[in-house]
């Protein structure tokens, strides 16, 4: 397995990295690697040129903002699933990142690629979601603020312009419950079906890998606004929604999981 | 436990000593064919067919002959004529079994997915990779089969002039009339199916060939990651057509092969053809994705099998039906595979009277050989299997129904039904120290609870007790099997001047630990250090003779030939301690490096004066050579038949269908043990893998036969972290058929655990009348089973 020839340049600052990307074809902003890499290696990908952010240590931070906690794109899941600030502000974060792959994964890999990669089967993706985050991106207009039920918008596809930086990640701190379900096969995997869910004033559910963005249990949602017992929401976890089918789970049974998955967030969410 | 007849009053034997090998691979001092430097080699890369069944029409690779770096590209047709033979099949298992021949390159029809079409010959790596997109093949399609009933009907034909899909019917049926009335007469008869996944054997270290010719005299230096240097060197020279005289072989460090890397492939008869041809090194490295499709798969069997019983559940008769994917041709032992588990599908179970059939049919997939256990493991589940099955019908214990079958201890040598001689056995302790230890009774009682409770968690209990044969074995037998090849092992031990000792074997080693055994072995039997003892082998120029490694084989065989040389070395400096002492050799004895007058105290002679004696040859006794040296080539009598008990205890999720692996449990007799902690690594792996094929692994294609998860990503080998502590222990009953007394543990753990795991979730889910699950038991499978037993109402409430 060996990538296409590329270009690699490392980006000295955010201007820096945004001046390459609009200015270069084909460029493609580096972080972890541990997405682009491999499909890069699988020749899925083959960009002109990297752009390595990796060592630009202003995006790697934890700070308490007072409403919302402050993440810096560049920060590992290793260090917000350690965060003593998220532990306590927002601790459904914390968790989900040591879902995440395996350690090595959790070292390299980025929330920010995480998010920017856009992946509906990603474990930070969905969770975001369900916290209602809001995202900063740098492009070369300036920067703009995109909640996250606005950013991701197809397969791999997100709102972020090819010559946007993902530069922060807001998310509100909450008191109420939290649960997040990961089914799969084997501890480094992917979550075959994912569920989380925030409970802080209304319930917010969202689903991984149940279609080709992360997705909110909308019809659960519903239901449970509309004052719906546990058991009734969860039976409405996949409406609307075209799960798709492989290898692990037909589309069925991704339908099935979903609904164990959900009920279990509930109950353990709304205990 | 009497391990080795020891010279020793410190023995190392039966110690768990930690293994010499481990530093070096720890600290990646190791050389595995990669780390190999060779600045002057050209990297060979295949480019290698996306279809499995297709007539290759035309290959330009007129633009990938022009990219930078590219040195040459050649099609199969181009190579026509470069080879001696085509790839060798050394088990033609009956005399009308058929082998269409087939080439490194494929120059006319292509036959699985992964079938190489061209080669191409680079500067370096991503030179040679790139230029594969530029070959332009032109196929044309021909229809696949996928599956082995579609192979065993002959429509569609994977190779036409054959009139057939069918390689070979080999039958294993003693005494039919016994065998029909038993079934006539019985009063439980259990017909089970079973299917056997295909799996791909993953070994860490994908395969390597780095070929070198030397610059005068014709000679090369083939490095291959292989388990057999020996066999491949002489495959190599018959297939390519290079002097065996010529030719030397060397594996290097190799990162596994769980059978694997017990073949002759394409990549090295091409590497060395091509160094040949081009008179350059040739290396060649192979992908992991390219791993699953071009190394060969294991398993892929349908086995139909009854058992005829008495009211008591007492086994009269054993009938097996088989049939077994060759894939798109035949490898070096492909169509023996299957035979090996074929005497043994009555288990360790007193059984008169047995049939075994075994069709090999060939589809268009990858080819199938050994993998861990090659046959041993699907005689194993189907009997087990079948036991639980007797169990329920009979209305007994599935522990109740294995002590009422078993061969009783004074049998041994136990000649069973099939033909084999058991060496030695006793299987009752075995079984009652596992049921003992997994506290059996206190399980079924939680069972029992949370069944009462009306739990989601299901309980399951599973056993697995297995035989198997192993340390592959008296030459005469494989010559009756028509297997190509000896059992024996050969080994050198020679006393240095200094008294240091080389030991030469004639396995190769590939994580096992050889060279640790094999020093323990010769350290107590001369009373010298493991520290002063280097093992070599893996080298044709230094270990000219041996037989490799596989089927658990290389203590019970080559560990016996080289303590066997231990003793003759041992004899003949006897005789110059004797020559200098003034006494006859039968008045000596020997311990810690000494010969001594028995009963006159003081008067010794060390083996280290021996040694320089020997090397000086200054004053030897009348007739003896000088050099401290001997080496034996040992053919066992027998193979050797270790045994055991294998619990796995699981939860299976009703909700969600996934099955927890909660305890698992062995008791394995692998007679004396060398070193144990090396025999419970062994047995730990192999455990893994077998829980892998039980609940994770399947090679999967579609109608097209595609490969549908060839990476690590879709193909679900498990980690560590999907797996309980293992729980491990021992009965220890030595075997009578090598000076050692040991049976081998290399298989043992696949062997017993599939069949374990899966009687388990079977149990577990008895509630809901669910008689059997496929491999693997992925939690969409049984949660459909659940769905299906629920629709269908047969739940037991
Ligand atoms: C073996 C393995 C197991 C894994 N298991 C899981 C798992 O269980 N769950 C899970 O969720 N993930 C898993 N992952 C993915 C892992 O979490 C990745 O690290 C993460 O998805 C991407 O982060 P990265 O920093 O590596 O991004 P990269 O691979 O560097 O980049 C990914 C994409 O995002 C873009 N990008 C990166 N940073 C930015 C930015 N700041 N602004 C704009 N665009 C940007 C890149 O250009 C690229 O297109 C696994 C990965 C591996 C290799």
């Amino acid at each position: 397995m060996f990538p296409a020839s590329f270009d690699y340049v490392k980006a000295t600052s955010v201007p820096d990295a945004v001046s390459i990307l609009s200015s270069v074809e084909d460029s493609k902003l580096l972080a972890g690697g541990h997405s682009l890499l491999p499909l890069m290696k699988l020749r899925l990908a083959s960009p002109s040129m990297l752009v390595d952010i990796g060592s630009l240590s202003e995006l790697s931070y934890i700070e308490d903002k007072g409403d919302y906690v402050a993440v810096g794109a560049l920060t590992r899941h290793h260090d917000v699933q350690n965060s003593r600030l998220l532990k306590s502000e927002v601790p459904i974060l914390p968790y989900v990142a040591s879902q995440v792959g395996d350690p090595s994964v959790r070292h390299r890999g980025t929330i920010g690629g995480s998010i920017s990669h856009g992946d509906g089967a990603s474990d930070l993706p969905a969770a975001v979601l369900a916290l209602d985050a809001k995202f900063v991106a740098v492009g070369p207009k300036g920067e703009r603020v995109i909640p996250a039920s606005q950013f991701f918008v197809g397969f791999l596809e997100t709102v972020l312009d090819l010559d946007e930086v993902l530069t922060e990640i807001r998310v509100p701190k909450f008191s109420g419950g939290w649960s997040y379900q990961k089914f799969n096969r084997r501890a480094q995997d992917w979550a075959i079906v994912g569920v989380a869910a925030v409970s802080n004033g209304s319930t917010k559910v969202s689903l991984v890998n149940m279609g080709s963005t992360p997705l909110r249990a909308v019809g659960t949602e519903a239901a449970l606004a509309d004052g719906a017992s546990i058991e009734e929401a969860s039976s409405k976890a996949s409406d609307g929604i075209d799960p798709p089918s492989d290898l692990n789970a037909s589309s069925a049974y991704r339908r099935h999981l979903a609904e164990v998955l959900v009920r279990r967030a509930l109950v353990e969410a709304l205990r | 436990m009497t391990v080795v007849e020891s010279g020793s009053s410190k023995r190392v034997t039966g110690t768990r000593m930690l293994r010499r090998e481990d530093p070096a691979l720890l600290t990646g001092e190791a050389k595995f064919i990669d780390d190999i430097v060779q600045t002057d080699a050209l990297y060979m890369v295949l480019l290698r067919s996306p279809m499995a069944h297709a007539r290759i029409i035309s290959v330009d690779s007129s633009a990938a002959k022009r990219m930078p770096g590219v040195v040459a590209v050649f099609s199969g047709s181009d190579l026509r004529g470069e080879w001696l033979a085509p790839m060798p099949c050394a088990w033609p298992v009956t005399v009308d079994m058929k082998n269409p021949p087939h080439y490194p390159v494929a120059a006319d029809v292509v036959n699985y997915v992964g079938d190489a079409v061209a080669v191409v010959l680079a500067s370096d790596k991503i030179a040679a990779v790139d230029a594969l997109a530029a070959i332009d093949v032109n196929y044309e399609p021909l229809p696949v089969v996928s599956n082995l009933e579609d192979a065993l009907a002959d429509k569609n034909l994977v190779h036409p002039a054959l009139g057939t899909n069918t390689s070979y019917v080999w039958n294993l049926e003693p005494d039919k009339a016994k065998v029909d009335s038993a079934f006539a007469s019985a009063e439980h008869v259990v017909r089970s199916r079973f299917v056997q996944q295909r799996l791909i054997p993953s070994a860490m270290e994908t395969r390597g060939v780095l070929a070198v010719p030397h610059p005068y005299g014709g000679e090369y230096t083939l490095f291959s990651s292989t388990q057999i240097p020996h066999i491949l060197k002489t495959m190599l020279s018959l297939t390519v057509g290079i002097s065996e005289a010529k030719l030397r072989v060397i594996a290097p460090s190799v990162g596994g092969g769980f059978g694997s890397k017990l073949n002759v492939y394409s990549e090295e008869v091409l590497a060395l053809t091509l160094a040949r041809k081009l008179h350059k090194p040739i290396r060649w490295t192979e992908e992991r994705s390219e791993n699953s499709l071009a190394t060969i798969h294991g398993r892929g069997q349908i086995q139909d099998v009854e058992l005829a019983a008495d009211a008591d559940g007492k086994i009269m008769a054993v009938r097996v039906n088989l049939v077994a994917d060759m894939g798109g041709y035949l490898q070096l032992l492909t169509p023996g595979v299957p035979l090996l588990g074929g005497f043994l599908y009555h288990g360790l179970y007193d059984v008169p009277a047995y049939s075994f059939t075994c069709t090999g049919v060939f589809t268009n997939k990858t080819p199938t050989d050994a993998y861990r256990g090659a046959g041993r493991p699907e005689a194993t589940f189907a009997i087990e299997r079948s036991m639980d099955a007797l169990a329920k019908r009979v209305g007994v214990d599935p522990a109740e129904i294995r002590r009422r079958n078993f061969i009783a201890p004074e049998k041994f040598p136990y000649s069973s039904a099939p033909g084999l001689v058991f060496d030695s056995g006793n299987y009752l302790p075995n079984l009652e120290m596992a049921l003992e230890k997994i506290g059996y009774k206190e399980i079924r009682a939680e069972q029992e609870r949370r069944r009462a409770e009306g739990s989601r968690k299901h309980l399951g209990v599973g056993l697995s007790c297995y035989v198997e044969m192993c340390g592959l074995a008296p030459s005469k037998v494989l010559g009756s099997l028509s297997y190509s090849a000896g059992g024996w092992e050969s080994a050198t031990v020679r006393i240095l001047p200094t008294c240091k000792v080389q030991v030469v074997t004639g396995t190769s080693p590939h994580g096992q630990g050889h060279e640790t055994s094999w020093s323990m072995i010769v350290a107590d039997r001369l009373g010298i250090n493991t520290a002063d003892i280097e093992v070599l082998h893996s080298d044709t120029a230094i270990a000219p003779y041996g037989l490799d490694t596989y089927g658990s084989r290389s203590l019970a065989v080559g560990g016996s030939a080289v303590y066997l040389a231990t003793e003759k070395v041992l004899e003949k400096a006897k005789l110059i301690a004797a020559h200098a002492l003034e006494v006859s050799p039968e008045d000596l004895d020997y311990q810690d490096g000494e010969f001594k007058v028995k009963g006159s105290a003081g008067k010794s002679y060390a083996l280290s004066s021996a040694a320089l004696e020997a090397f000086t040859a200054h004053d030897l006794p009348e007739g003896v050579e000088p050099n401290l040296e001997a080496t034996v080539t040992w053919d066992p009598p027998n193979f050797t038949f270790p045994f055991g008990t294998h619990i796995a205890v699981v939860e299976v999720d009703e909700e969600t269908g996934q099955t927890d692996l909660l305890r698992y449990l062995s008791i394995d007799d692998v007679g004396n043990q060398i070193n144990p902690m090396i025999v419970d690594g062994q047995i730990e792996g192999g455990i893994a893998q077998g829980v892998a094929q039980a609940l994770f692994e399947e090679a999967v294609y579609d109608e097209s036969c595609n490969l549908l998860d060839s990476t690590f990503i879709e193909y679900l080998m498990p980690s560590a972290a999907e797996f309980p502590s293992f729980e491990l222990g021992n009965t220890v009953t030595p075997s009578p058929t090598n000076p050692l007394g040991v049976k081998g543990v290399g298989e043992a753990g696949c062997i017993a655990s599939p069949p374990a795991v899966i009687n388990a979730v079977v149990d577990a889910l008895a509630e809901f009348g669910i008689e059997h699950i496929d491999m693997p038991a992925s939690p969409e499978k049984v949660w459909s089973a659940i769905e299906l037993a629920r629709l269908s109402g047969t739940r037991v409430d």
